[in-house]
């Protein structure tokens, strides 16, 4: 489903990624874990097309299409989703109008029938209900004066709506407590499939318990030092990144 | 070579053409001759047959313009007005015989309206709203005129007023607004061809919406209509203006005046939604929209709350204003200003608090893209005898891109030490992280800039009437078109 090929991504003129290869088919989950500073938001928004992370060798084969060609918006529509790390504070609109903008404008990217407001509403608090969100965070403004957790939850709900055929999920662990992390995870876990995909960006491998990967991979420097099944995570955990960014020197 | 005019077609779309509203009707017109003198004055005030008390008013307004010099405290500055150069009277010509009803009126015009989306045929027209349709210097037609009399409300051009109810029209005519206020508002004293007139009589809650709506048609024609509205004792009346004109190169005056007076316990909410021709992305051509907006609360516990949505003309020049005579009464503004490529606004409000206990509210948004320049300027009184009276001003400005301006100039003075005043100012601009975020869920960039600048204007749009706050918002994302990519 996604084929990464000898990227390199350069922010600012500084090279970031120095040349990534990664294949991911559907039904897999990944995770990349690396120390900070690696490269793995700038892969994260590199695969969502965030104007300024420029991709200046390689390419990134999607459903067999390169995704390079596509602004963040067909991303979208093809079915790319990315969980921010800090979602981001929309004041004055509210949480449902959001939600209702997007799934519209997905469904008419993908040629299907917009949801008027009846049906609209009900897949919504469908949704709630079978994640643990309270319908009180539907009515206010998307992500203003949402406490942290919160904020991941909505991330979340935007997942579970919109349906994604790759997920993407940045830190999603970061600045969660317990039991936030089961919520989150649980509501990830709720969508794997056979016919998706999801890439699990993370520092740390308590994640991991949660969400379990078929394969994880160690970014460092700007490039994969090293693939494994899901036992990489705990060594990782035992012994560091040192290793690695020594490696990499 | 295809492609070249292609992308010419495509690009001039893009721009000019978004405005839906620039095309002209082909009609007969009868218009007075060019220019102005005293001549010109009795020939507008001959064809609407006025009563000489209200020719005098319009001499004497006219020989007092003759020797004002116009306003330039404000920041958008524009070229001398040749006064000379223009038309101040233009009607169709198939309403000098005064159609009775709305078969009579020539159908070019009601195919105008209806291009508009102001269907005159009452079984069309929006449930629950009465429309006033002014052309050029003429009203067309009023709707629901019979219904509203069956409850004593008087809703018809201000024309007809001065013939049916002449007393109401000389006790109040420039009373608020007196005939040597401004330059602007002393021409349009000498010169004001049609417009509003309504009468709430007491203790009535006007049982529909009142809504008028201005056509500028006429090449080389100012439009000076005068909305006059009053509300008798412990009534009520919620009014809504929309204003629309043709795609021209030159720029055309438009100098309004609207006075609104509310008595005991009376309350009017009035609304604009105006989208008058902004110009082209250039900067050439729309609307000087230099408008005198002031109501009067002289009533005790009467209110006063005006809404605007400014997204046309070129030069917007406009501070409805309040004047909290009655002991308790209340004021509000509310504002969206937007304004794109090379508009200019300068618009805010006036409060002035002369009894006790009065309150007053300003909430002001304003949003600036393209090489737009926009200034907030409002003013604060508070009279010596106006104790306990409180104002809270909240500004906001939203910057789209870095070519554009934003200036907020509040003024405030306080006599007396009983009185308080807030002010509150913030100005931001829409940022990446947002768009990027609207966009990786889909979001196209447009509609994503419109989310936020309808979330940033979101407390005002809330003030709309319901039937037009669909509309506003959807004309907040037409406005904004083009700003951003």
């Amino acid at each position: 489903m996604l084929e990464i090929k000898n990227l390199h991504v350069a922010v600012d003129g500084k090279e970031i990624l120095k040349g990534i290869d990664l294949i991911i088919n559907a039904g897999e989950t990944h995770a990349i874990m690396g120390p900070n500073g690696s490269g793995k938001s700038t892969l994260s928004y590199t695969l969502a097309g965030r104007e300024g992370y420029d991709v200046t060798k390689g390419r990134i084969l999607y459903k067999h299409q390169d995704l390079g060609e596509m602004s963040p918006e067909e991303r979208a529509g093809n079915g790319v989703f990315l969980a921010f790390q800090y979602p981001v504070e929309i004041p004055g609109v509210p949480n449902t109008t959001f939600l209702k903008e997007a799934l519209n404008a997905v469904r008419r990217y993908r040629g299907e029938e917009e949801l008027d407001a009846m049906s609209f509403i009900k897949l919504v608090r469908q949704k709630t209900k079978e994640l643990g969100i309270s319908e009180d965070m539907l009515k206010r403004a998307v992500n203003v004066g949402f406490s942290g957790g919160e904020k991941k939850r909505n991330e979340i709900l935007q997942m579970a709506i919109l349906n994604p055929v790759l997920a993407v999920l940045d830190e999603t662990d970061s600045g969660l407590d317990i039991d936030a992390l089961k919520i989150v995870s649980d509501g990830v876990n709720a969508l794997r499939s056979p016919e998706r995909a999801t890439l699990v960006i993370t520092h740390y491998q308590r994640l991991l318990d949660h969400i379990v990967p078929d394969y994880v991979h160690v970014l460092a420097n700007g490039r994969i030092q090293r693939s494994g099944g899901k036992e990489l995570a705990n060594e990782l955990e035992e012994k560091g990144y040192s290793e690695f960014a020594e490696a990499a020197e | 070579m295809g492609a070249i005019t292609n992308t010419v077609a495509q690009v001039r779309e893009m721009t000019e053409e978004k405005y839906k509203y620039g095309f002209v009707t082909h009609i007969e017109t009868e218009t007075a001759p060019k220019g102005l003198n005293e001549d010109i004055i009795r020939f507008i005030s001959a064809k609407k047959s006025e009563p000489g008390w209200l020719l005098d008013w319009r001499l004497k307004a006219y020989r007092y313009w003759l020797n004002m010099s116009e306003p330039r405290w404000q920041k958008p500055q524009f070229p001398e007005i040749d006064y000379q150069d223009a038309y101040y009277y233009s009607a169709p010509k198939s309403m000098s015989d005064k159609p009775k009803s709305l078969d009579e009126v020539d159908p070019e015009l009601l195919k105008t309206y209806e291009k508009l989306g102001i269907p005159l045929h009452e079984q069309e027209v929006l449930a629950g709203v009465a429309v006033d349709a002014v052309f050029d210097s003429v009203s067309v037609a009023t709707t629901f005129k019979a219904k509203l009399e069956e409850v004593g409300v008087i809703f018809c051009p201000i024309s007809e007023a001065v013939q049916r109810c002449p007393d109401l029209v000389k006790k109040y005519l420039g009373s608020v607004v007196p005939y040597t206020d401004n330059k602007h508002a002393t021409l349009n004293s000498a010169v004001f061809t049609d417009g509003s007139f309504v009468y709430v009589p007491k203790g009535i809650r006007c049982p529909m919406e009142l809504s008028t709506y201005f056509r500028i048609n006429a090449e080389n024609t100012g439009q000076f209509e005068r909305t006059l509205i009053i509300a008798d004792e412990d009534s009520y009346v919620s009014y809504l203006e929309g204003c629309t004109a043709p795609m021209r190169d030159e720029n055309q005056l438009h100098a309004a005046v609207v006075e609104l007076i509310t008595l005991d316990n009376a309350e009017i909410k009035y609304s604009t939604v105006q989208n008058w021709y902004p110009g082209d992305k250039n900067g050439r051509g729309g609307i000087y929209n230099f408008v005198t907006k002031r109501g009067a609360c002289r009533g005790r516990n009467s209110k006063i709350s005006w809404t605007q949505v400014e997204t046309g003309s070129a030069i917007t020049w406009k501070y409805p204003s309040c004047i909290l005579q009655g002991d308790n009464s209340v004021g509000e503004f509310f504002s969206i200003a937007i304004t794109n490529n090379a508009q200019q606004a300068d618009t805010g409000t006036k409060m002035i608090h002369l009894g006790q206990n009065t309150k007053s509210k300003i909430i002001s948004k304003g949003i600036s893209a393209g090489r737009a320049d926009q200034t907030y300027r409002g003013l604060v009184r508070m009279g010596p005898k106006a104790a306990g009276a409180r104002n809270y001003t909240q500004c906001d400005s939203l910057l789209i891109g870095d070519t554009c301006g934003a200036h907020t100039v509040p003024y405030i003075e306080s006599k007396n030490k009983k009185a308080l005043v807030e002010h509150e100012a913030t100005t931001s601009k829409i940022s990446e992280d947002q768009l990027f975020y609207l966009r990786q869920r889909g979001i196209d960039e447009e509609s994503a800039v419109a989310l936020v600048v309808n979330g940033f204007c979101r407390e005002v749009l809330q003030q709309l009437p319901m039937e037009f706050a669909v509309e506003a918002q959807k004309l907040v994302g037409i406005s904004l078109e083009g700003s951003v990519g």
